[in-house]
């Protein structure tokens, strides 16, 4: 039991699991539509392409992750924008926004002689870091996006299946969009403080992949998918703490091998499953 | 009585492409009228078109007496080709079905017992209630064509635009098909199909209408495909391998009522 609560013996660390839990649950509940809409880049995308908000936070003073949140979610609308009116695919339109808006940040960091700002937590996160005034950010944060998913959610689910036939019913499936990217946007935001950039776009996809492997329907995957955060979270961050290494890797580490055990999970069952189909069938004799 | 559409001299256009020159027509309450044309020819645009997904770039389109994109939401239920969705999708036949009470419920309306009473007629209505439960990726072609029309009915629309829903299923769900649009068509609800059958097109439709990028002819199907409307049209693509540009009419159209020139 000891090995279970000595972590948290230190108030950083139970910062750490709050955040985590928030961030973890919130990025696979919001990977579930991301997974099925088939947009595994986007979290990376508005990851990268907040860059710039941090480095314009830092020229004028104010907060990062202000700053971080303004473009990406600035990003995220023209993501969408670009997709429809450009007639150009969603990935082409994600790579089109954040190589330019990645590209902004390095350009005027470039011309900063005494930037300062620890890079090294934005690319790949520090959660034991994590202070009491960033993390009622992350969970009131975490909340409004919760909130707007369960208000959204019968749109979101039509919207993704089918747009064209949920609009034709009075569903509008560009606002849905929308919305979705700025979701997307600001649980990314959420992300960078405890898994960093690289690593954020993992919990977008990996939770939410590993979910889909294990059921055909869509509330249930949803389910799954966030709790695969959740106890990705906690697990990864009992690693991170006895192995010594770093809590966001370790964090995307056991969301992984979540997956590739789902994986082998549904592999067993479709084997099971043609073996019963096999038995069943009649032999035919001469 | 305001017709359930009216077009006149409607002109749907994607850029510079013309993909539907002065279409004049209405369609009532109660009558169903089928759409034939060669591929490209704008039948599934002017069903988009109705659907409010298209805007019209010159002309009246008035669906349901207003706007097609002011209808009130759940009021119009459209049916694509089958190959327009993932059916990959984690959902089961009674999900993508239940999809259809969507357009109907606010966010904080429960899905209540009316909604899956409508959902479980729907089903039983094409036939597929046995099959609810089902992964839609274990559906055959024609399962899956009667899934998306259940979801239309669910929905307990005002007009009903159908995109081809006979291509591909059996001789069987075919007929199922029509007994359940045409009893809907019976009990008041506008129907818009477009197909390629020209076979059954007497046993589906009040009127059926020929479209080559404009109004060709509109009329009773036994009128319409006496005219010749159709058959020249196919036979001009075979041939020449485009569609028509000039859009002169056929001369035996002038034989028969609203064979528009």
């Amino acid at each position: 039991m000891n090995v279970l609560t000595a972590p948290f013996h230190y108030p950083f660390m139970l910062r750490a699991l709050l955040a985590a839990l928030s961030v973890g649950m919130l990025c696979s509940a919001m990977g579930t539509y991301v997974v099925l809409r088939r947009l595994a880049f986007i979290g990376d995308g508005i990851a990268h392409a907040s860059f710039a908000g941090i480095v314009i936070a830092y020229m004028r003073g104010a907060n990062y992750y202000m700053g971080a949140a303004v473009v990406a979610v600035l990003t995220a609308l023209g993501i969408g924008f670009v997709h429809r009116r450009g007639r150009i695919s969603m990935d082409t339109s994600i790579g089109v926004l954040f190589t330019g808006a990645f590209a902004l940040g390095v350009f005027l960091m470039s011309r900063q002689s005494n930037y300062a700002v620890d890079l090294q937590s934005f690319l790949f996160g520090d959660i034991l870091a994590v202070q009491a005034s960033d993390l009622a950010i992350v969970i009131g944060l975490a909340i409004v996006v919760a909130i707007a998913l369960a208000v959204l959610y019968r749109g979101l689910l039509y919207t993704t299946f089918d747009p064209v036939v949920a609009e034709a019913g009075g569903i509008p499936a560009g606002a849905y969009e929308y919305a979705l990217l700025v979701l997307v946007a600001l649980t990314v935001i959420i992300g960078i403080q405890s898994v960093g950039i690289v690593l954020v776009a993992a919990l977008l996809v990996t939770p939410a992949a590993a979910a889909y492997q294990l059921t055909h329907r869509f509330a249930p995957m949803f389910a799954l998918s966030t709790f695969f955060g959740a106890i990705s979270s906690i697990g990864g961050l009992y690693l991170s703490y006895y192995a010594r290494g770093s809590s966001g890797a370790t964090i995307v580490l056991f969301t992984t091998v979540l997956f590739f055990l789902a994986l082998g999970i549904r592999s067993v069952r479709q084997s099971a499953a043609r073996r019963t189909v096999h038995v069943s069938s009649p032999v035919l004799s001469k | 009585m305001t017709p359930a559409v009216h077009a006149r001299d409607l002109v749907i256009r994607y850029g510079d492409f013309v993909a539907l020159d002065r279409a004049t027509f209405d369609l009532a309450y109660g009558e169903s009228l089928g759409v034939v044309g060669p591929n490209g020819s704008g039948k599934s645009t002017l069903l988009k078109a109705i659907a409010g997904l298209v805007p019209a770039a010159d002309g009246e389109l008035h669906v349901l007496g207003v706007d097609p994109r002011r209808v009130e939401p759940g009021s119009i239920a459209y049916v694509p080709q089958v190959e327009s969705v993932d059916w990959t999708f984690p959902a089961t036949v009674w999900d993508v079905v239940s999809m259809g009470r969507f357009p109907r419920l606010r966010f904080w309306h429960g899905f209540g017992v009316a909604d899956r009473a409508a959902v479980q007629r729907a089903l039983d209505l094409v036939k597929m209630g046995s099959l609810a439960r089902r992964h839609i990726a274990e559906l055959s072609g024609g399962q899956q064509q009667r899934v998306f029309v259940a979801r239309a009915l669910a929905q307990e629309p005002k007009l009903l635009l159908l995109d081809e829903p006979t291509t591909g299923v059996d001789a069987a769900t075919e007929y199922a098909l029509r007994e359940v649009v045409r009893d809907l068509v019976n009990r008041g609800l506008p129907v818009i199909m477009a197909t390629h059958d020209l076979d059954t097109v007497e046993q589906w439709f009040d009127r059926l209408m020929v479209l080559d990028r404009r109004l060709l002819a509109i009329g009773t199907p036994r009128d319409v495909v006496a005219s010749g409307a159709y058959a020249s049209i196919r036979e001009h693509t075979h041939v020449h391998g485009h569609l028509r540009l000039d859009h002169e009419p056929h001369e035996t159209h002038a034989l028969h009522p609203e064979i528009h020139p």
